[in-house]
């Protein structure tokens, strides 16, 4: 498959902080490509390694068939960028800002920039310096999806949007989709990710953690099961991959690692099911794994059923470490 | 007084950034006053020298409206004469720029709302900057108390002379504490406040022409008021105190009716698209860098006029002094006394568009960290075409400044000697003759820029060594090769009758050397 950006190995340093350490990433032509990771993980030094601004100390990378740093002036012609932190020119308008970016790029779409205005509720007429923090990011996402590029690189877009605002980007990220763009987008916001991307990668340490599509990601982690049976199940102790049981009397709470979902459920039926709730693990349940290494069990404790009292927990959880 | 609540802290930690400027500054001024202390002892030795020197001085309009009047024939009173408006010029420059720092400059990048939400009282902030500067100009009138007592001048008069400086430098101080309310931006802040020194000088000098009444208007006049080493006023030391504590309550009245952020007045909102000129890395640059080049060029114009006043008389106050005269000479290539004062204008001028040049190349580098950069340089525009404009703005302003000090220079000095169209056209010439020496600065900031961006601000310490080389460097009597280093060495002598082309192309030459080294290392190293 075609790919627009493929990195390899790639490292960064700065003085004595590595920044990328053998970072991987592969973004296909056409997807939209959710780059997530914690802050520092080096998401926007890999940004702008692909920009050309930094200079890498080793791997390589290629971005739509060139070199990011070689062959600059030529690939940005194909790209638009929105930074993370977006500083404007404080004595020129936001109109002024959008269009001398537009025409450094090579020229813009009239149209479609008056539309994004219209869409985004951008006053293009107030300067650089009075504008306020999402509104600053508003500049740079019009002057960036008015422009006719193959590819957009956006670092956490929409920092201090509002949830209206927020809609709307998603709408335009869509119909960027739509137009055959691909799209690099760096993100916090899970929920965005989980609407927009075709492909997550989570990066941790300057290093790539995970890659796939969410289904992909979602099969090599675990399932929530909340069950109630009619007679109180045996010791699950032998069943590999079952983990954070939580008991009491006939109700169990736990996770279950998604490849061994069949045993566990064959040995949940001789027990005879009542009742069963089932959930595929959200994005951030993904995220909160491979980034907080005490958080996932806090996180399963507050996902516990409620009618659990805190007293009668503490026996189940140390059952659950025999 | 819960306005106040954590003044100590903002003071703690203004002190704490300014840790470098504030020493720095406080020497600078000292050497300033000392240094002419000095050269004064050594030019007139004997009382009937200095006696001639002071009635020469006094029968001199030109000089007067300059300088101001002499209150008695000795060194002190000369340096009091030299100094008293003169310091007042530094130390209000260092006190407006302080107080803009902490006040204006703070909010305009956020980090005044940071600390006005801990507990931080409405006036701290101002009044922080207010102490700051207070602070400041003690410790510069402290050590040229000390200077001038190390050369055995008279204590009680020299403190006399430092606390009319230091004084009245804070009464500029806290102009800006009122024009950073005003303004929305540090550098129009400072700007206003600038300008307001300036027009204090032509208020003063205005006054000291004339009947004297105009100079009770300007702080320059009340530090010479003060008539150190003269029959002594202390009271009029109560001027500036009033003035601060007037223009510190109307900037707290300000500060307690305007929001955090914002002006006075308010902004107005500009074109929704960009003129056909703003569509390339040169427009963009021009906008960056218009303002600050045609400010330059007003200063300029003004100085040049104002200087070109006086260069008529010079003969006949220092003709009778040969000593004087005969270091006079030295700066111009001919003999000729007015001449030999119009190369040392030039040369003063050229120095001055030196800072110009510094700062103008600078904002390359200020872009980059603000972070101002990356936007377009994730466009199609290489590195090259990014900062070669400013540094085209930059080259093309120190023209254009140069041009406008010999503009005015030209203009009066013609006009006073009747040979308009004589004098004119030689002072622009050698106005531009002085350019390619102003480069070499431009060219050394720019290498910085490209090959040691952290060590940028080293371009200020090479022109503050430049400075001071040319100050004192025969004074010191320093081996030619040390004097050889600076740039200003090189370029022509005024008048410039004999017009060589070999040192103006070495010093372009060495301009574009260091402009490609500074290039070759943009090129090669990562944007902040």
């Amino acid at each position: 498959m075609e790919t627009v950006i493929t990195v390899s190995g790639l490292t960064k340093s700065f003085g004595r902080t590595r920044a990328l350490d053998g970072l991987d990433l592969v973004v296909r032509a056409g997807e939209v490509h959710g780059f997530l990771g914690p802050n520092g993980a080096g998401k926007s030094t890999t940004i702008r390694v692909l920009l050309g601004l930094l200079r890498a100390d080793a791997g390589s990378a290629d971005l739509l068939g060139g070199d990011p740093w070689r062959d600059a002036v030529a690939l940005h012609r194909r790209l638009a960028y929105v930074p993370g932190d977006v500083v404007l020119w404080p004595t020129l308008t936001g109109g002024e800002i959008i269009d001398l970016l537009g025409r450094l790029r090579g020229g813009l779409d009239r149209k479609r920039r008056a539309e994004l205005l219209e869409r985004f509720d951008l006053d293009p007429t107030k300067k650089g310096r009075d504008y306020s923090k999402g509104n600053r990011q508003k500049v740079a996402l019009v002057a960036a999806l008015a422009a006719d590029v193959e590819l957009l690189l956006l670092d956490e877009p929409t920092a201090g949007l509002d949830p209206l605002m927020e809609a709307v980007f998603r709408e335009t990220v869509e119909e960027a989709r739509h137009a055959g763009r691909s799209v690099l987008l760096s993100s916090h916001i899970l929920a965005e990710v989980e609407a927009l991307c075709d492909r997550v990668s989570i990066i941790r340490n300057g290093r790539n953690v995970e890659s796939g599509t969410l289904a992909e990601l979602r099969h090599l982690t675990r399932t929530s099961v909340t069950a109630e049976t009619a007679r109180p199940l045996p010791d699950l102790s032998d069943l590999a991959g079952v983990h954070e049981i939580h008991r009491n009397g006939t109700r169990i709470h736990c996770q279950v690692d998604t490849a061994q979902l069949d045993p566990f459920f064959r040995r949940l039926a001789e027990a005879g099911i009542h009742s069963l709730t089932s959930q595929p693990p959200t994005l951030e349940e993904l995220f909160l794994r491979h980034y907080g290494d005490r958080i996932t069990e806090e996180s399963s404790g507050a996902a516990a059923p409620k009618e659990a009292p805190a007293a009668q927990e503490a026996p189940a959880v140390q059952e659950a470490h025999q | 007084m819960k306005a106040l609540t954590g003044t100590g802290g903002l003071l703690r930690l203004a002190l704490r950034r300014d840790r470098l400027q504030i020493p720095l500054w406080a020497v600078g001024i000292m050497l300033f006053v000392v240094a002419t202390a000095s050269s004064f002892d050594q030019l007139y030795k004997t009382a009937a020298e200095r006696a001639k020197f002071a009635a020469d001085i006094a029968s001199n309009g030109a000089f007067k409206a300059l300088y101001g009047a002499v209150y008695d024939a000795s060194t002190g009173g000369f340096t009091a004469w030299r100094c008293a408006g003169g310091g007042v010029l530094f130390a209000g420059l260092m006190s407006l720029l302080l107080v803009v720092r902490h006040t204006r400059g703070d909010e305009e990048a956020g980090r005044a709302e940071l600390l006005g939400a801990t507990v931080v009282g409405r006036y701290a902030g101002v009044a922080s900057a207010l102490l700051v500067v207070g602070i400041a100009n003690l410790a510069a009138a402290l050590l040229v108390v000390l200077g001038m007592v190390g050369l055995g001048l008279d204590a009680g008069s020299s403190v006399a002379l430092a606390l009319g400086i230091a004084a009245n430098g804070c009464v500029f101080g806290a102009i800006a504490a009122v024009t950073a309310q005003i303004a929305s931006t540090g550098r129009a802040a400072a700007g206003v406040a600038g300008a307001l020194l300036g027009l204090g000088f032509v208020v003063r000098a205005a006054g000291d022409a004339g009947s004297g009444t105009l100079s009770w208007l300007s702080p320059l006049g009340w530090s010479q008021a003060v008539r150190a080493f003269g029959d002594e006023r202390w009271w009029a030391l109560a001027l500036p105190v009033a003035a601060i504590a007037v223009l510190a309550s109307i900037a707290f009245a300000l500060v307690s009716r305007r929001d955090l952020g914002m002006g006075l007045l308010p902004s107005r909102p500009g074109p929704a698209s960009a003129a056909a000129s703003l569509g390339s890395p040169l427009g963009l640059a021009w906008r960056i860098q218009r303002g600050a080049m045609l400010g330059w060029a007003g200063s300029f114009l003004a100085l040049g006029l104002v200087t070109g006043l006086i260069a008529k008389d010079v003969s006949d106050v220092f003709a009778n002094n040969q000593q004087f005269a005969d270091a006079l000479r030295r700066l111009g290539s001919s003999g000729d006394l007015v001449d030999s004062f119009l190369a040392s204008i030039l040369g003063l001028l050229a120095l001055m568009a030196a800072g110009y040049v510094i700062q103008a190349v600078l904002r390359i580098r200020a872009e980059e960290t603000a972070l101002r950069a990356e936007p377009v340089l994730a466009t199609s525009v290489s590195r090259w075409r990014w900062a070669g404009p400013h540094l085209a703005c930059a080259a093309l302003g120190t023209l254009v400044i140069m041009l406008a000090g010999g503009l005015g220079l030209g203009l009066v000095h013609g006009l006073r000697t009747g040979d308009l169209g004589g004098q004119l056209p030689r002072l622009l010439e050698a106005s531009l003759a002085q350019v390619p020496a102003v480069w070499v600065l431009g060219g050394l900031t720019f290498a910085l820029a490209g090959l040691l961006p952290r060590l940028v601000s080293v371009a200020w310490g090479v022109f503050a060594a430049y400075l001071l080389l040319g100050e004192l460097g025969d004074a010191l009597k320093l081996p030619d090769w040390v004097l050889d280093l600076s740039p200003f060495r090189h370029a022509p002598r005024f008048p410039v009758d004999d017009p060589r082309l070999a040192p103006l192309l070495a010093l372009v030459a060495a301009t574009g050397v260091l402009a490609l080294g500074g290039m070759a290392g943009l090129r090669h190293r990562d944007i902040a």
